[in-house]
């Protein structure tokens, strides 16, 4: 069993040398945040992931999941301590804005914390992400009554609070929502909701003090499409005046499902008013429940994109430790290794494997440090035009970090288990749950299908300037910046192998992009078929010029005399990653660009 | 009563040190460093008394590079009230800290200076000691247990043969063992606090110590790997290879 370091060095490197860090902290937002204070929450906070919550991600996993009984769900022990110390530290209100409890920290430094606490335990983690969730949605959309009431408490953690949407025929299409909502007879402005809903993570349990829902639900008479869903708040116990808990509303958590990962956190069915109804209060204005939710998509999609590097992160911690200790047989090319044995490590493909989590990883790692960079630079930033410019780009890259990250991550935890040969396969050894444990993460909050719709149209083919009808300009822009800095690379001594790389396989993303632009009106089934592979290869173009900078960074430290390791091994996993996965690029440009017919090219009788 | 205690900025103590190539010492390059653990301990201690009202200002110190910073920081977050940085880039050592903290000492008036054991670097164990000598003040070292009286404390510390109590007259210096107490994480709304608490820094030149270290480090070497043991067959046997080949007897 491994112990869950937190990788400061490299998510320091990240946050200061790509993400900009040092700019977000001289924005006025944070006159009262420095680089120490950033240094000292981040040290306490590895700390209690490796020392509280790292420990107690196996035992919701196979020693006591969460039970059901009629309606309650109990956690561990051991849960339910680590919980509480949690909130009482105050880590659970440190996103929350200050006026509620929070701390006003940058979102780069929450997010770098939040890969702690999910790389420890994503099924943990859950927990407070689908709080913060609910608390932004109230805090951005409800009103202040409704926030006096409920946000100090959520923020704090005392109550904890989640997303209702799905339901058993409403998944990824929102427009088949049933579930009911109708003024309150009594008249007192409340509503009553009555339906069922599924998949509602943290839906019930005994951490917290009360469980505030946010319920998608359609009023009498509303317009039958997306328009005509509203968004309300349901308590599980009412909430008196004066903030104490009243009576018990009318909804049940009516099963837990049993899950293939993040098997420590209870995934709900709720049921709503099996009596008179579920007493709820609608969020800002009637039928607005679906934009209310697509505003905190951004946020919500980066989040599970997180999910996928902090498991992935700690995946290959895992198989490290294990590569280091196993010895089995000898070391091709080292005759010595016959009679002085060697770990595993050692062996040409675990050295590929490792490399391979480690390289991919921390491509992942700098694409989402840098999208978290820039959600604060668009939110904080004093200069409109590079407000405007971060905005634009968080919103191209949010697909690639949700869908790109989380299924790498789903080929990163394999080559973990890989690693551990058959006693990978072995559930002791827990290197299976890591992969078992991200598999959700490309399906919640949108698909990878989802993702890569949203990155192929809205985010490249349809997005038009207003003021000069380009069209796709933020992702040409972007993808011309990168082939520059790589051109610029690829005269470097001895950077230039990464170089020459990084600029054909940009050269690739852009050839794409130009075919998707072209061909997106005419006959978009057929950018579709290849969406998927479009948004691999402009996750795996990102991320190559991230960890390509990283590299020229890294050889300029080493040039002005600073030591260490890291500095060499950030140029030994661009170099990687350049040979391994920038390479791909080629293929992945021919798929999509030439592989759309092959998808149709199999009628439906035939299959 | 004011407590001083001295804190070390030391490897963490879950990094797996390895010894420069040339044996001039133990590679720091890039390695994750901590607030020493038995200092952890002590400064807890301190915090503790605090809050039972039997103390009533908390300071920290600590000698060394300008990144001794971070320990002091883990301190007050922890909870101390104020911290001194002696800032020095030669290596300190135990007597040069101990003649630090002696003239801290003298600055500070603490009644009560709680310092751990040994800092897990080095292992000296001799700071406490040589500051409780250079003070001429009262010691109690490796202490499980403090009960603070009116004009003494009780302390159990932990012996060879078990447990032994003492009273110790104040002032006086104690050092602290590991079953003491368990320190506290650091909540977040203290960490954010403890930047602005005070930080004051001085040169040791400024408290009158030479600080030129007194001990030359001849060689670092990892220690000899282990060879796998043998099995004997008979008593005679172990005897003629505890004679022969362990020379021991």
């Amino acid at each position: 069993m491994s112990t869950y370091d937190a990788p400061l060095a490299d998510m320091k490197f990240d946050m200061n040398e790509l993400a900009g860090l040092k700019e977000i902290l001289a924005l006025p937002a944070f006159a009262e945040i420095d680089a120490d204070t950033v240094d000292a929450v981040l040290e306490e906070a590895s700390k209690f992931a490796t020392e509280q919550i790292d420990p107690i991600n196996i035992i919701g996993d196979r020693k006591n999941s969460p039970k059901w009984d009629n309606g309650v769900v109990t956690v561990s022990p051991e849960y339910k301590s680590v919980y509480n110390q949690f909130r009482d530290n105050g880590w659970h209100a440190m996103p929350g804005a200050p006026e509620y409890g929070g701390q006003g920290l940058p979102n780069l430094v929450n997010f770098a914390v939040n890969e702690m606490w999910r790389s420890a335990s994503i099924a943990f983690a859950l927990c407070p992400m689908l709080t913060m969730g609910a608390v932004h949605a109230i805090e951005h959309h409800a009103s202040d009554e409704l926030k006096r009431k409920y946000l100090p408490n959520m923020v704090a953690g005392i109550w904890s609070g989640t997303m209702n949407l799905t339901e058993p025929q409403a998944g990824s299409d929102l427009t088949a929502i049933k579930t009911k909502a109708k003024p309150n007879p009594n008249g007192d402005g409340t509503y009553l909701i009555t339906g069922t809903k599924i998949f509602i993570t943290w839906g019930e349990h005994d951490m917290a003090e009360n469980i505030i829902h946010l319920v998608l639900a359609r009023l009498p008479n509303s317009d039958p499409g997306l328009k005509g869903i509203s968004l309300f708040l349901v308590p599980k116990f009412l909430v008196g005046d004066d903030g104490s808990l009243g009576a018990r509303n009318d909804l049940i958590c009516s099963a837990i499902e049993h899950k293939l990962g993040i098997k420590g956190s209870a995934t709900a069915v709720m049921s709503y008013g099996d009596h008179d109804g579920a007493i709820g209060w609608l969020i800002g204005k009637e039928g607005n429940g679906v934009a209310y939710m697509f505003t905190m998509m951004n946020h919500a999609r980066i989040h599970v994109g997180l999910e996928g590097i902090s498991v992935a992160e700690r995946a290959y911690q895992h198989s490290l430790a294990y590569a280091r200790e196993r010895i089995q047989g000898a070391i091709i090319g080292d005759a010595a290794s016959k009679t002085t044995p060697k770990p595993i490590l050692f062996h040409p493909d675990v050295r590929r494997l490792l490399m391979e989590q480690k390289a991919r990883t921390e491509a992942l790692r700098a694409v989402g440090y840098y999208a978290a960079g820039q959600m604060d630079i668009a939110n904080f930033s004093t200069d409109p035009a590079a407000k405007k410019k971060a905005q634009a780009i968080l919103e191209l890259l949010t697909p690639i970090v949700k869908g790109w990250s989380t299924e790498s991550s789903i080929e990163l935890t394999s080559a973990g288990v890989q690693v551990h040969g058959g006693t990978g396969f072995i559930e002791e050894t827990g290197a299976a749950q890591y992969y078992r444990d991200c598999r959700i993460t490309a399906i919640y909050e949108g698909t990878t299908a989802i993702q890569a719709n949203d990155y192929v149209g809205r985010k490249t083919a349809r997005e038009v300037n207003k003021e000069t009808g380009d069209v796709a300009f933020t992702a040409r822009g972007l993808y011309k910046e990168i082939l520059a800095f790589a051109n610029g690379l690829a005269a470097d001594a001895e950077l230039g192998d990464i170089g020459k790389v990084l600029a054909d396989a940009t050269q690739a993303l852009i050839d794409a992009t130009e075919w998707v632009v072209g061909i997106y009106n005419t006959d978009p089934a057929n950018a579709h078929a290849g969406s998927v592979p479009y948004l691999k290869l402009g996750g795996i173009v990102t991320g190559g010029w991230l960890l390509a900078k990283s590299a020229k960074i890294a050889q300029a430290k080493l040039g002005a005399g600073e030591t260490g390791g890291y500095y060499k091994g950030k140029i030994a996993t661009a170099r990687y990653y350049a040979k391994h996965v920038l390479v791909q690029a080629q293929g992945l440009k021919a798929t999509i660009t030439e592989g759309g017919p092959a998808v149709f090219g199999l009628d439906e009788p035939l299959f | 009563m004011k407590i001083l205690v001295p804190v070390k900025r030391v490897v963490d103590p879950n990094v797996k040190v390895r010894v420069k190539a040339d044996g001039s010492g133990v590679d720091l390059t890039s390695v994750k460093m901590s607030m020493n653990p038995f200092d952890e301990i002590a400064v807890e201690e301190a915090v503790r008394l605090k809050e039972a009202g039997k103390a009533t200002e908390i300071v920290v110190v600590s000698a060394g590079i300008a990144a001794a910073q971070d320990a002091l920081r883990t301190a007050l977050a922890m909870g101390a009230d104020r911290a001194i940085l002696v800032d020095t880039d030669a290596e300190v050592q135990p007597l040069a800290v101990a003649k630090i903290l002696k003239a801290l000492v003298d600055k500070e008036q603490p009644k009560l200076v709680i310092a751990g054991k040994q800092a897990i670097d080095d292992d000296s164990n001799q700071t406490g000691q040589m500051l409780a000598a250079l003070l001429g003040w009262p010691q109690a070292t490796f202490i499980s247990k403090l009960v603070p009286g009116a004009d003494d404390i009780t302390i159990t510390r932990e012996i060879d043969g078990g447990l032994e109590q003492l009273a110790v007259k104040l002032p006086a210096v104690v050092t602290v063992d590991l079953r003491l107490n368990e320190p506290r994480y650091a909540t977040l709304p203290n960490i954010m606090k403890a930047k602005k608490k005070p930080l004051e820094t001085v040169k040791p030149a400024d408290l009158g110590v030479d600080v030129t270290p007194r001990l030359t480090i001849l060689k670092v070497a990892e220690p000899p790997t282990r060879s796998a043991g043998v099995i004997v067959s008979d008593v005679a046997q172990l005897v003629d290879k505890l004679k022969n080949v362990a020379k021991v007897i």
